[in-house]
């Protein structure tokens, strides 16, 4: 028979840690839900895209699209 | 609970121990008051930015009672009420407590500052500070009024959750802090007048001890006095209406002849029926303020149904 020393000090050590995990999970989840709803919250996704500093052609208005709703 | 003593090092604290750092009891109080405050607001929040704003203001209120433990180690240790709490019965060190105290601050005051707005999360860095500096190191082994000022920090949680929602601070909110300011002296007053503490024997000046309990008397009655208006004030404000301005007139008829019938006895007479008045005045102070906030989201509720305020 294997010998199995288990002491207590190891199943408070043990749920220490599933606790540090699980707070570890809910800190990212938060941070992910937080960045998706403040993104879809600035409604034109082109606002977001503005900030990437890069030059996009493809979210500059289209002239005559825009000539057109008019 | 195992048994176990501050002079077991084996022991090594669990994540409840950990908790316990934090008075759940106290945080339970500043959600809901801090929900209110972020409900009844004019400004719609989106419902994950409210957790998360809650979840914060909760975070940083259970830090500043790590922060308050940490600091008030001795005195909890020799008062029956406190000597359970987790670092004056060994559970975990102070310096556990100070460390979670001052990471989770940090957490929740930027936490918040990235979901909703500067002032949000500049109140929430104050009441912090004002909890574990000002209240915890300074006026509470100070004077006797300790209770009156510290109750600004209890008092902050709504004034919070109207900055998430507005970004500013206005009459509606500095009323719900008033609100909870002026209540909370006579609540703990009354409370003093009927349970026996040991804040003597640990070197707590209590107003009961350092002026006497007919003083404390006079104090119950002058402060529930200063209490009615505010109470009632807020029932006039964008937030208030018919259904709160009643609630707030029974609930301040009620709390104001308590407070009357307090001052106008003495401990001979408080003796003899074993301090009914004062028990029943206490537990009319819980109803109290519990009623005007939920009354408060009744209003709230109603205005979204085009038939609330005035």
């Amino acid at each position: 028979m294997a010998l199995k020393v288990e002491h207590e000090m190891h199943a408070r050590r043990k749920g220490r840690n599933v606790g540090v995990g699980l707070l570890l999970a809910g800190l990212i989840a938060i941070v992910f839900g937080l960045t998706v709803v403040k993104v879809l919250e600035l409604g034109d996704a082109r606002k977001f895209e503005n900030f990437d500093h890069v030059a996009r052609p493809q979210i500059i208005p289209d002239e005559g699209s825009e000539a057109a709703s008019e | 609970m195992t048994d176990m003593s501050v002079n077991d090092r084996s022991y090594e604290a669990g994540m409840g121990d950990y908790f316990a750092l934090m008075k759940p009891r106290v945080m339970s109080l500043v959600v809901f008051t801090a929900l209110v405050g972020l409900l009844v607001a004019p400004v719609p929040v989106h419902p994950f930015i409210g957790f998360v704003a809650i979840l914060c203001i909760a975070v940083g209120a259970g830090a500043s009672g790590a922060l308050n433990m940490w600091w008030d180690a001795d005195i909890d240790a020799q008062m029956k009420r406190t000597a359970s709490r987790p670092i004056p019965s060994g559970r975990t060190t102070p310096g556990e407590a100070l460390g979670i105290g001052l990471g989770l601050s940090g957490f929740a005051v930027v936490l918040l500052l990235l979901t909703s707005n500067l002032l949000a999360a500049g109140l929430l860095a104050f009441t912090i500070f004002f909890y574990a500096v000002v209240y915890s190191m300074w006026l509470k082994r100070s004077t006797p009024h300790n209770i009156v000022i510290g109750g600004a920090a209890g008092a902050f949680p709504p004034m919070i959750g109207w900055a998430v929602a507005t970004g500013s601070v206005s009459i509606e909110s500095v009323l719900m802090f008033m609100l909870i300011f002026m209540w909370t002296p006579p609540h703990f007053w009354a409370l003093a007048l009927f349970v026996k503490t040991d804040y003597g024997d640990a070197g707590v000046p209590m107003l009961t001890e350092t002026h006497g309990r007919d003083a404390t008397r006079k104090h119950v009655l002058a402060y529930t006095v200063l209490l009615v208006p505010v109470a009632l004030g807020l029932g006039v404000t964008s937030i208030g209406g018919p259904v709160y301005m009643a609630v707030a007139v029974v609930l301040n008829a009620w709390f104001l002849k308590g407070a009357y019938d307090i001052w106008t006895r003495d401990d001979a007479a408080a003796d003899a029926d074993n301090y009914a008045v004062e028990k029943q005045v206490f537990k009319v102070s819980l109803y109290y303020l519990f009623a005007h906030f939920v009354a408060l989201l009744v209003e709230a509720a109603l205005r979204i149904n085009g038939i609330g305020g005035w």
